[in-house]
């Protein structure tokens, strides 16, 4: 008797575990559940427009901070209904999807200089300063060239210790861009990515890490994202762009960055723009989706949540995007993903 | 496969009787029962041969790209540049061993004082339960704690040495870490010392003493050489696990790919990389590099564990010869 009760027992456990595999992957029930996954920058943002969402409309989101490179994986591997993204797919990678992939940007975060010096100053920097800083040519924070742009501060004769994310990010992606686009030395000899070949300093796991680092250690300079310098009362340096204005990072800086020409794809990037008042190192995040939508045995309306959504991110969802300390998209932009989003189609004809 | 089974069932239990174990339930569900248990109890051990095989060939696959186009330059190569491809774990390589070693050289003297006393001086009694359990405490504690507690005690402290020493204080680095390292290991080679020290038969050590030895001595010229190769076997262990401990070591090395000039430098090891760049590794060289790291580390971390296996199996057959 007892034999049998435990093969029944053995055989219901497998019936239930395999019922649940098969109800994951054949979710067709009316609630659908959108699956993002990706960038963990615009995290914070992202989770609390998706609950606002999900009030509004009733329709769950989840998303997992795995980081860039884990949304695009997983977008190519066809497991998500989006990727999030910092850094815009490169055409090489575009060219290794299946099929065509969008960029739908979302908000736009900016990369801040911070540092530990006695008295935490207000430093002005220019971008070669910046470059050579974080190439190892300038040693001593008292050298000649940071001296002169800030006289008013007593800049102490002490060895600069560079602090740099150790982990591949995208906050690395759009600092070194920016480093890229206006130090010749540094494209040459590091290049832009998300992980660096770095010529000096050391590396922090992620902006704590990074801000751990240099609140501990006196006269160290490393880079953070903005929100994150914000909200932990930070000091950051205020960097000429590439008109000649020293800027002050901030919200509207960061949002005046993206006053240029955006092209109709929206992947561009936004460091070192030619905008008058915008703060030079700036950036977009994207969420990213295919544009034909029926993939994977996706149901119609599967499709049509995750294209509602993206319209809802870029019109109702940006009012969260102040409260949060993101800065919000432009309306330049704003026009150029509506456009993007009208294309998205499901089995060729147009969702929206 | 069932058969297999059923013949070991029977040539195990043929000869006790199952009817005397289990009288009052008739032969048929005895043996169903017994069949299903064997069937559990063996799956589950090949289970876990599966699960190893499957990693060491996952990793072989995963490495195969790095494999065919660094070939051995990947050990010789000093660079480690995402983003012009270009991989060598010579680094990494030389900071995981230094942190290693030198925990190693800094937990011995530590774990061989605990294994002495816990195993000479205090084999029984609240004193003795109570460091042995503070030092299986130390086992416990999730190593991110060990982290964070070297990130706000030990790196302030190591600056302000550096400073006095007037070396660039960037209080993290390989000697950071290997203290760190060092007390996260003491538990392993510790609690084998103690195991090592024990199983020294009684009948030599007091017939030291009764030639006049002192304790000193005993320890030194009795007990000692006796357990040696056991203690070293624990040591190995315990080395198998700073190689791979990752966590803590990466919040406190600094982490940068440069060969260190000193202990104090920062550096890199081959479980930090990874677990700082795996996220992010989009090219297919670059996310096989890293996996290539993480068989070479699986390696290292498997004969270092071989090694130390095979001197305490050794060293436990030559006592007990010895003894009986």
């Amino acid at each position: 008797m007892r034999g049998k009760l435990i093969l029944f027992t053995i055989i219901a456990i497998t019936m239930t575990v395999l019922l649940m595999i098969i109800g994951c992957g054949n979710n067709k029930s009316s609630e659908v559940e959108l699956l993002g996954a990706g960038a963990t920058f615009p995290y914070p943002l992202y989770s609390k427009m998706f609950s606002e969402y999900y009030k509004e409309k009733g329709i769950r989101v989840n998303y997992q901070a795995i980081g860039s490179g884990g949304g695009i994986r997983q977008l190519l591997n066809k497991v998500v209904d989006f990727g999030g993204t910092d850094a815009f797919m490169s055409d090489g990678s575009l060219a290794k999807a299946t099929a065509k992939i969008l960029h739908i940007p979302t908000c736009l975060g900016a990369v801040v200089v911070t540092y530990n010096l006695p008295g935490n100053p207000k430093l002005k920097l220019t971008s070669d300063i910046i470059a050579d800083i974080f190439l190892g040519k300038i040693k001593k924070w008292n050298d000649d060239r940071i001296k002169k742009l800030n006289p008013e501060v007593g800049l102490p004769d002490s060895n600069i210790t560079v602090v740099h994310r150790s982990d591949g990010s995208g906050t690395t992606f759009i600092f070194s861009d920016y480093l890229s686009k206006v130090s010749k030395k540094w494209r040459e000899k590091v290049g832009r990515g998300k992980s660096l070949n770095w010529p000096v300093g050391l590396g922090g796991k992620g902006n704590p890490g990074v801000a751990g680092l240099i609140k501990q250690t006196p006269n160290s300079v490393g880079y953070v994202e903005l929100i994150y310098a914000l909200q932990n009362n930070m000091p950051f340096a205020t960097i000429k762009n590439k008109k000649g204005n020293f800027i002050v990072p901030s919200l509207k800086s960061v949002s005046l960055a993206a006053q240029i020409n955006i092209p109709d794809d929206t992947r561009i990037s936004l460091t070192d723009t030619d905008a008058e008042k915008g703060y030079p190192i700036s950036s977009f995040t994207w969420i990213i989706l295919y544009q034909e939508q029926n993939y994977n045995s996706r149901s119609y309306e599967r499709a049509k949540a995750t294209v509602d959504l993206l319209w809802w991110i870029i019109h109702n969802g940006q009012k969260y995007n102040k409260e949060l300390e993101y800065a919000p998209l432009p309306a330049s932009a704003v026009e150029k993903a509506e456009k993007i989003l009208k294309s998205v189609i499901y089995n060729g004809k147009n969702i929206l | 496969m069932e058969r297999i089974f059923f013949k070991f069932n029977k040539e195990i239990f043929s000869k006790r009787g199952d009817l005397k174990i289990a009288p009052l339930n008739n032969t048929y569900n005895w043996n169903l029962r017994q069949r299903i248990f064997n069937i559990v109890i063996f799956s589950m051990g090949i289970f876990i041969i599966i699960i190893l095989a499957g990693i060491l060939i996952t990793l072989f696959y995963g490495s195969f790209p790095a494999l065919k186009k660094f070939g051995l330059n990947f050990f010789i190569n000093k660079e480690w540049d995402p983003v012009f491809n270009k991989f060598g774990s010579l680094p990494v390589l030389i900071g995981t061993l230094l942190t290693s070693f030198i925990a190693l050289f800094i937990s011995i003297f530590f774990s061989l004082s605990i294994s002495i006393l816990l195993g000479e001086y205090f084999k029984k009694g609240g004193f003795s339960n109570f460091i042995k359990t503070s030092v299986e405490l130390l086992a416990a504690v999730p190593s991110v704690i060990y982290g964070f507690w070297g990130l706000f005690v030990i790196v302030p402290l190591i600056r302000t040495l550096e400073i006095k020493l007037t070396l660039p204080s960037y209080g993290v680095g390989i000697f950071t870490a290997s203290l760190i390292l060092a007390i996260m290991i003491i538990p392993y080679a510790a609690s084998i010392g103690r195991e090592m020290i024990e199983l020294v038969p009684s009948d030599i050590k007091e017939a030291a003493y009764a030639l006049g030895a002192t304790r000193y001595e005993v320890i030194k010229k009795v007990i000692l050489p006796y357990s040696k190769s056991g203690i070293i076997a624990g040591v190995f262990l315990a080395l198998g696990r700073a190689l791979g401990e990752t966590m803590a070591v990466t919040m406190l090395i600094g982490n940068s790919n440069f060969i260190p000039k000193t202990i104090f430098h920062p550096c890199n090891t081959m479980a930090s990389v990874i677990a700082n760049e795996f996220t992010e590794a989009t090219t297919e060289i670059y996310t096989s590099s890293l996996i290539e790291i993480g068989l070479i580390l699986f390696f290292v971390t498997v004969i270092i564990n071989l090694i130390g296996k095979y001197i305490i199996k050794k060293f436990t057959i030559e006592t007990r010869r010895e003894n009986g």
